[in-house]
């Protein structure tokens, strides 16, 4: 079938297309739009399928023991995950606050000093491709850097490792979130003598905030599942364990550890361990999806 | 928060140099030939990184070739087929599955997908495909093309919405120009979206790509960690990463430790220059169109 079906005829003879052409040209339609759905049939199945899969088999492995009870030994019954979901906890508060500020200082900048600028242009580009550095790498990098000075594993490391992997979506999120601020409210503020800076503090983020704070919460529901990172640097701890520079316990790793091993019982918990994890994505990814499609922002006309 | 904005290129910067320093020793002992050559013997001190690059192309492109025309499918169903009370829901799903954890799909791949490939889809493609010599030997579940399809799994969601994005970029009025000239749907797709469309949706995939390359504890949980080159898909490997995840925490040594840093170096180029590319393709396309939160 030729791309240009009528530009093709010479000009001046005009010819009636022939029915077989047309028939040939819907038959194609019809196949190709069966063929789409199709592959969205075939793309949707299995992914429900995984997420229904693990909801189903994380629900049943549920338990209160999971919430309270440290690791129990091999080949004993019960224990729970009490220490990595503290220890998952510790490190993320610790990451969001290296990395929240620094992303939303970032964002700022690009959104409202750095706009049509060769720098801006070139911190966003930079931030895009920190995105898609491997986790991996990010992990060894830290432990090149903390770890290999500190001469031990620490939270400290796993915290600043995650900060790391945070900084580039809080940057892109808050940047967009200002985008959506309306420009009269900019005016408006600078009008009355206020200085730039302070017109983006106190006006444009606060006008944005509900947006940049869900999109905080989806940077920390990112890197809350990342485990590569904290393979060589939080490492990981079977005990009860809270202290910064000490080898750490994350409900991430933990699930790795489960999974691969080869009892019953410590898979169990790996599903539990993924239910959890994945709870905490889904509300979050929910959440951002809610403010980003109905722009809720508090001055927003 | 001109500070804050530049740290980021510092600590772009800060990986790359901290990288070579710690790798120096494997740089300077193997040198160029690290990437061709194929042993890897810890107890000797013999390193090269040839069969986890084989390892890492092969799986990544099974990926590409199992994701690429169905991400293009469900792009082109979301964008222009789809009933519209039906494209909220399915594009949310899609973004949530972008979201889950690379350990939860692993999790997953252990426990379901690995023994659906040992016990029916394994021996199948056995019996259907076996001369060709790529599904031979021993099928154990777990080796690269578990990996290729799980990475594909996980890389859909990320090429379908970046398309489903790119896509709704195009002009509306490219479309009705198609349409005017009597184009059915699919001739309309043809010319007025996807040849518009094409520079962002090859960077798409090499956005996907990229992901696959780096992809670390799904493909290490399933690949079968095995450092040889063999012909056969069933066969267990290693990728570039999983080799990091995988013995990076017992390596003795500082030459096997500068040797899986040398990869990770490795690594870290080759995504960057694969991220760097797929960016500038879809900003060319993207350029100007309201951008999205993903």
């Amino acid at each position: 079938m030729s791309t240009q079906p009528v530009a093709s005829q010479p000009l001046g003879l005009p010819r009636k297309p022939s029915r077989a052409n047309s028939a040939v040209r819907s038959t194609t339609n019809y196949i190709v739009s069966g063929l789409s759905i199709l592959a969205t049939a075939i793309v949707l199945v299995p992914l429900a399928a995984i997420l229904f899969y693990l909801v189903y088999k994380g629900a049943r492995s549920l338990n209160l023991a999971f919430f309270t009870h440290v690791p129990a030994p091999v080949g004993e019954e019960g224990g729970g995950m009490a220490n990595a979901i503290v220890g998952s906890g510790i490190i993320l508060i610790l990451a969001s606050l290296i990395g929240i500020p620094i992303g939303i200082a970032a964002g700022v900048y690009l959104a409202e000093f750095g706009r049509g600028k060769f720098l801006g242009n070139a911190v966003r580009f930079t931030a895009d491709v920190l995105n898609g550095v491997p986790s991996i790498v990010m992990g060894i990098s830290i432990y090149s850097l903390i770890v290999m000075q500190q001469k031990h594993f620490s939270a400290f490391a796993g915290g600043v490792a995650l900060a790391i992997m945070m900084i580039p979506t809080v940057t892109r999120t808050t940047e967009e979130m200002l985008a959506t601020v309306p420009h009269a409210i900019r005016e408006a503020a600078l009008g009355l003598g206020v200085p730039k800076w302070r017109t983006a503090i106190s006006v444009s983020l606060r006008t944005a905030s509900p947006g940049i704070i869900t999109g905080c919460m989806l940077a920390f529901a990112r890197v809350a599942g990342e485990t590569a990172p904290l393979l060589f640097t939080a490492l990981g701890n079977q005990f009860w364990s809270v202290k910064l520079n000490e080898p750490i316990a994350a409900l991430p790793l933990q699930i790795y550890v489960y999974a691969i091993s080869p009892y019953d019982e410590w898979h169990r918990l790996a599903w539990a361990g993924a239910l959890v994890l994945i709870s905490l994505i889904m509300v979050s990814v929910t959440l951002v999806r809610i403010y980003a499609s109905r722009g809720v922002l508090k001055g927003g006309s | 928060m001109l500070a804050c904005a530049c740290s980021i290129f510092v600590i772009v910067l800060f990986i790359f140099v901290i990288l070579i320093l710690r790798s120096h020793l494997s740089l300077v002992q193997f040198g160029w030939k690290f990437f061709a050559r194929q042993a890897w013997d810890p107890v000797a001190g013999d390193f090269g990184a040839l069969s986890f690059i084989y390892g890492t192309l092969v799986t990544s492109l099974l990926a590409l070739l199992m994701a690429v025309p169905l991400a293009l499918g469900v792009a082109i169903f979301l964008t222009e087929l789809c009933p519209r009370p039906l494209r909220a829901p399915i594009s949310f799903l899609t973004e949530l599955l972008a979201a889950i954890p690379s350990v939860v799909y692993g999790l997953w791949a252990v426990f379901v997908l690995v023994p659906i490939m040992r016990n029916s889809l394994g021996p199948f493609l056995y019996k259907i495909l076996g001369w060709t010599g790529l599904f031979g030997g021993a099928n154990f579940g777990v080796g690269m093309l578990t990996a290729g399809i799980i990475l594909a799994i996980m890389i859909l969601p990320i090429i379908s919405s970046l398309t489903r994005d790119i896509m709704t970029a195009v002009p509306n009025s490219q479309r009705e120009a198609a349409l005017a000239l009597g184009a059915t749907k699919w001739e309309m797709i043809r010319i007025g979206v996807l040849r518009n469309a094409r520079i962002g949706i090859v960077g798409a995939v090499m956005l996907g790509l990229g992901r696959a390359l780096g992809e670390t504890m799904a493909v290490t949980m399933v690949i079968g960690n095995h450092s040889e080159i063999s012909k056969s898909l069933f066969a267990p490997g290693n990728t570039l990463a999983s080799v990091i995840a995988g013995e990076f925490s017992e390596a003795t040594g500082d030459l096997y430790l500068s040797a899986l840093i040398e990869i990770g170096l490795a690594l870290f180029l080759v995504t960057i220059v694969v991220n760097v590319i797929a960016r500038l393709m879809v900003w060319a396309v993207t350029r100007g169109a309201p951008s999205r939160v993903s």
